[in-house]
Order: C-alpha cells, then structure tokens, then sequence
C-alpha cells in the first residue's frame, strides 16, 4: 500500500473516531434542522392550545367586534372587574382582556391578564381589532366612509424578472439570493479556517512531540504533509455530506411523524425567512411556490459543485500554508504573528460581503473572484446572481494554479522547519528556507 | 565486507558548518559507536546517513553500492528526541509506523504480539500512549524501531532515560539482534555502555573526525604503559625515579595498591622483577585508559584546552 494513502488513512481516521467529530456531525444536523423545523413547529404547537378570552369592556366600543378564531375564542362578560377577574383566571383558567373607561373619550389602552403568558398570536390579534375598532370610530366621525380607505388600499407585488445572455427571463428574487449568497461564503470562510486549524495543530503536534523525525524517515515531508492536507479534507468532506444527509432525513422525519402532509406550513418560516417583506398576500402566489419559483432560478447544481470545488481549492491554499506555519514554529505561542497575515486576505473577502452582494457584477468583485487568495468566498457569493461560466472556469483555472504554488512553497518551508527546534522564526529565515535549493 | 560508508560528507548551514569532511566506516554485524561533544554533529550525520537531512557533498555507500531512498525500509532508526502520538493507542500506532515502513498490516499485528509478549507489555496494547510513563513508551518506541527487522540500527541515545534494568534488557537485546546480523550505529555520550558493547567508534569535534577505529587499537594506541600492582608489605614500594612513576601507592583494605608509570621501553617483567624483591604480589594487571579519559583528553586538546 502506497506510504502517503497510509498517512491519509491515518488522519482521517483517528479524526473521524474522535468524540468532537461525532458530536459536531450530530449536533449541526439537529441546530440546522431545529432552525428549518423549529419556528414552524412552534407557531403549529402553539394554535393547537385553546385559548377563551373573557372581555371585559367598559366603553363598550368592542361588543361583538372579537370574532372567534381557530383555536381562539373570546366570550363576554359584565361583572366587576375584580370578581371577573378571579372567575375566569382561576376558575375557568381563561383570559381576560380588560377594556377600562378612558378618561378621555377615546380607549387607547387594555389590560390583559392570563396565567400563562398569552402568545404573541392573542395579543397581537386582539391589538390589530381594537386598531380597526378605534380608526373605524375616528373616520366616521369624521365623516369618512372606513371602506372607501379600505379600498383605495393596493399591495404591490414586484417581480424581478433576470434576462441572461440567451434571452431567456427567469424569475428572480433578490433577498434568496442574497440570503444564500452570504451562506455560502460563511460556510466556506468557516470550513477552511476550521479544517485549516487542524492542519495547523496535527502539524505543530507531531513537531512538538517529535515523532515526525520517526515518520520521515519512512517517507518524504512533502508526502507527510500532503497526506495530513488530503486526510482532513476528507474529514471536511464528510462532515459536509453528513450534515446535508442527516440535516434532510431529520427534516423530512419531522415532516412525516409530526406535521403530516401539511407541507406548505412547513416551509413557510423558511420562505419568510428568505423573503422579508416581499410576500405577497394572494393566494396563487403563497410564499412557498415563490421561493421554489426563485430557487429555480439559481442553478443548484452548478452552486453545489462550485461549492464543493471553491471549498476543496481555498482550504488546500490555506492548509498548506498553515501546515508550513505549524512546521516553522516551535509552539502554539508563535503561530500568531504568521497566522494573521495570512488569514487577511480570507478575513477581508467576508469584511467585503456586503459590497459583493449589492454589485455581484463590479470590478471589484470580479477581481476578488479570480484572485486565488480570495475568490473562495468571492466567487461563491457571486453564483447565486448568475456569473458566466468562463469566469467561473478562469477563477477555477486560477484557484488551481494558486494552489499549487501554495503547496510548492509551504512544502519547502515545512521540509526544513519541521526539523528546526529552539530557533526563533523570522520571515527573513523563512526566505532562506524557500529559496535554499 | 562493509556495510555502511559514510565518505567525505560535509554539511553546511546558513551560519555553521555541522560537518566538515566526515568519513565513518561501519563493519556488517558490529556495533559502531559515534562518539562526541553536544553540538559536534552527530545528529546530523545520523539525519544525512537515514535521508532525514540533505549532505552537501560525500556520498554514502550501502553494502557496496550508494544508498538509495528505498533503502530506507532496511534501516531502522530511534531518534535522540523520542515521541509518539499521543492520542492513538499503542498496538494501533505501532501498527502504523511499521506499515510506514513498508510491513504488511498482518505480519506488523504478528510480530508486535511476538514482541509484546517478550517484553510483557501484551496488556498496554489498547492503552493510549498518553496513559503509559515515559519509559514505557521508550520500550514501545524501541521495539518500532527494530520491528521490521532492519539490517542497519541507527539508536541516537538509547539509554537515556531508562532504569538500570530496562538499560540491561536493551542491551541484551541489541547485543542479540547484532547476532542476528544487525549492524548498530549508536550515539551516545555514555562512555560506559559505549566501552561495553561497541567494537568500533568514531570520535567526531567540532565537526570534524578526530579519532576513529578498533576500539580495543585506540584504548592499545592510547596507553600510558601504567600498571596496577596490588600486593603485601610492610612498607611503600621503593623504585628507581629514572624509571618508573609511582603514581600512586596506597592502603586499600588487607593490602596495598600501586599505579605504577614506566618511563622507559622497559617491559612490565622488568617492573615486576622490582617489586618481587619487595614485596607480596597479590595481582598485577596492565591500567588502559578509558575511553572516558581519551574522550575528554582527545576534546580538550582539539579544543585547545
């Protein structure tokens, strides 16, 4: 068997058996599942609960104006407010919304007693009647007909609709893309420099505990320091597919067992999420169908495999030039003044998100995607506005090129550093060791 | 026959130089000792010799022909500075290591059985190496290193670090596996060890060969023509000053001990026939230097001291 798939099986190995990597593949998995399910299940657990609501209203504005919801009712009551109040609290276990008599002539303001805390669905429905209540009063008096303003009231819907180069429109919504825009570059900012640091401290450990003497003797530094690169990545790599596996099988699970075929109200949170304030209110174009619709016009396939790609391209750049980190220094302690300067150019790709996702198509961010350092991110926030596949190709092309040079220059500094103790590193020495032959 | 040359290696580095024209000839089945002061380059000889370091000039030869990288699997090589992973478990890491060094999976699991048993450790085998002290790890390291039964065994201080019964297992078993026909390089600062198991050294300052052979020859060729005498009498032995020096007489315990120098080509029967009129002897033996003594004479006067 060939020594460097040896020194891969290793790595991955005693990685993927260790208890931290257990518990991040289950734990990511349930926060990403409990951030899709969650919000969802709660609003449903939450309308299950009956609620009666006795009013007690002393102006008398809202007699009859409480309408019966699902799972909310209101009932009326006449009494004194102190022994209503202990009837329907403590006897029945209602609520009960107080009205009193403003001392001016307008009521502004209610109190609502419960045991329990009333969910945001009571008050905020009870706020929204008295509202309409009271504006309604208002513009009568004023002589104004409540439905002429009724009526004059129009949703606008704006659909952004992207032409590509063939012609071809496509729907497109703008707050998805954003949304995933910036997901993507996270999720690959935060795997390079996780899977990095790994790099980093298996490397600093076998030179710190000195076995790396015993082990090169075996086999070359460049293939000890590939087969640790290429053995983490494939630990990145499962933890990858793991996540999405297991985050669609705990989705779907809960979707059959809890919610039933009530799928459109599954996904709403999501679509909500994704869609702020653009929803429109008409049936034939609930929120569910318009994320499908906008999620069409991403092409997933191409921002899956990109993902894939962009995070194996950056995190073997960056790998290596940590491994040639962790092979120069004698200790954790050193690490820092290295590790900075060149996390830089990934820290400065996130800190530009925001310009990127406003001009996905400007200089800047077509530069950032093509130079290795930063299109990782760059490029990856690019994708889900649409970016032609030459640049696509060309910023691969590069990432490729970069990440060979990388990896030829870390492996020099990381053959002779490896075997260098009790010397301080400067990038002077640094130098030394890459132009030495 | 030769098993390993070393010749005219020279390795510089950014500041120093670490060798200067070392040449080193190690005999097949001997064990060879490399001797000399901290910072002499003894490690970087014994890096270049196992393709850790790179020599800038000189070559090294292997059973006659130069050494090339696969050769690597016929070494086997303990390091000054020992270490192991300290999260993997024992029977897995050496499992490892020996695979690194080209076994098969079957024949390291079957042979670390063999060697666990031999040194009744067969219970650490699913311990973590973090669990064991540093001895026992030592032992671990050490078997590693001679697991996959290399005909040259590079040991860069092996004895440091362990009790006086675990040194005497080592030894045995280095003296054992030379029998086997190993070839042992060792490096070391204790004399002692060295005295006892090596047949040849080399004795390397300031990155330089000042001394190398037969380590019988060198102790021979280093003679002070001082002999002991133990003998009875009733008073200190009385010799001619031209002569001989006495360098020391004196009580110990029943009887007297004398170290006595000859100063001229006079043989030692002429010494004996001296003290014979004076006195009881009770043994006489001829005093060679150790090599303690030629170490630190031969560095010293190097070293213009």
């Amino acid at each position: 068997m060939n020594k460097i798939l040896l020194i891969i099986q290793r790595e991955y190995l005693t990685r993927v058996r260790k208890k931290s990597f257990i518990i991040m593949t289950i734990v990511g998995p349930l926060l990403m599942a409990a951030m899709i399910i969650l919000p969802a299940f709660l609003a449903k657990w939450s309308e299950n609960t009956d609620r009666k609501v006795a009013v007690l209203d002393e102006t008398g504005w809202f007699f009859e104006k409480f309408k019966n919801e699902d799972h909310l009712s209101f009932y009326y009551v006449f009494g004194d407010f102190e022994k209503e109040k202990e009837e329907a609290l403590s006897k029945r276990g209602d609520l009960l919304l107080f009205i009193p008599l403003p001392e001016l002539n307008v009521p502004v303001s209610a109190e609502l007693y419960a045991n329990k805390q009333a969910g945001l669905n009571v008050t905020s429905y009870i706020k929204s009647v008295m509202k309409q209540t009271v504006e309604n009063k208002k513009l009568i008096a004023s002589g104004i007909d409540p439905n002429i303003i009724k009526s004059s009231k129009v949703d606008i819907n704006l659909v952004n609709i992207k032409v590509d180069e063939a012609g071809i429109e496509k729907k497109s919504n703008t707050e998805v893309e954003v949304g995933l825009s910036i997901f993507a570059g996270l999720m690959i900012y935060f795997f390079i420099f996780m899977f990095g640091a790994q790099v980093l401290k298996g490397v600093i450990e076998e030179k710190s505990n000195r076995i790396v003497e015993v082990i090169i003797s075996s086999v070359k530094p460049f293939q000890l320091m590939m087969g640790k690169i290429v053995g983490i990545a494939m630990v990145g790599l499962t933890q990858f597919l793991l996540w999405i596996i297991l985050t669609l099988i705990i989705v779907g699970m809960v979707q059959l067992f809890f919610v039933g075929n009530d799928m459109a109200s599954m996904q709403l949170p999501e679509a909500q999420a994704g869609l702020l304030n653009s929803a429109t209110q008409s049936e034939s174009n609930n929120p569910m169908m318009i994320v499908t619709d906008i999620l069409g016009s991403i092409n997933l396939p191409v921002m899956a495999i990109s993902f894939i790609l962009y995070f194996l391209g950056g995190y073997l750049m960056y790998a290596s030039l940590f491994a040639a980190i962790g092979g120069a220094v004698d200790n954790d302690a050193d690490t820092q003044q290295f590790m900075f300067p060149v996390s830089i150019p990934l820290i400065f790709a996130v800190a530009m998100s925001g310009v990127i996702v406003n001009q996905p198509d400007s200089t800047l961010a077509i530069w950032m995607s093509m130079v290795p350092f930063t299109s990782p991110i760059t490029m990856i926030m690019r994708i889900p506005f649409g970016v032609p596949y030459w640049e696509l190709g060309l910023s691969l092309l590069l990432l490729v090129i970069g990440f060979t040079f990388t990896t030829w220059m870390a492996g020099k500094i990381y053959k002779t550093g490896i075997l260098m103790y009790g010397k301080k590193i400067t990038y002077r020495t640094l130098w030394t060791w890459l132009t030495a032959r | 026959m030769i098993t390993l040359e070393a010749r005219n290696i020279t390795k510089s580095y950014a500041s120093h130089t670490a060798l200067d024209d070392v040449s080193i000839e190690v005999p097949e089945q001997s064990i060879f000792g490399l001797l000399g002061p901290n910072g002499a380059g003894k490690t970087t000889l014994i890096r270049i010799i196992n393709m850790i370091a790179v020599k800038d000039a000189g070559e090294i030869w292997l059973n006659g022909k130069p050494m090339q990288p696969s050769d690597a699997a016929h070494i086997g090589y303990l390091p000054e500075e020992r270490g192991l992973y300290k999260k993997m478990k024992v029977g897995e890491q050496a499992v490892y290591l020996a695979r690194l060094k080209g076994m098969s999976h079957h024949d390291a699991k079957t042979k670390l059985r063999w060697w666990f048993e031999k040194f009744e450790i067969g219970g650490w085998w699913n311990k973590k190496v973090e669990e064991l002290s540093k001895g026992m790890q030592q032992k671990i390291q050490f078997i590693v290193t001679v697991l996959h039964n290399p005909r040259l065994l590079i040991f860069d201080e092996p004895f440091s670090g362990f009790d006086p019964i675990n040194v005497n297992l080592l030894k045995t078993e280095i003296l054992r596996l030379r029998e086997e026909g190993a070839t042992v390089i060792f490096s070391t600062h204790n004399m002692a060890s060295v005295e006892e198991i090596c047949d040849r050294i080399t004795l390397i300052n300031q990155s330089k060969n000042i001394l190398s052979g037969d380590i019988h020859q060198i102790k021979q060729s280093f003679k002070t023509h001082t002999y002991q005498i133990r003998y009875q009498a009733p008073r200190n032995l009385l010799l001619p000053a031209s002569k001989f020096e006495v360098v020391n007489d004196m009580k110990k315990g029943e009887c007297q001990e004398a170290q006595i120098k000859i100063l001229t080509n006079d043989t030692a029967n002429v010494l004996l026939q001296q003290v014979m009129q004076q006195a009881e002897i009770i043994g006489f033996n001829e005093l060679l230097p150790s090599l303690n003594d030629i170490f630190i004479s031969e560095v010293g006067n190097n070293n213009g001291l």
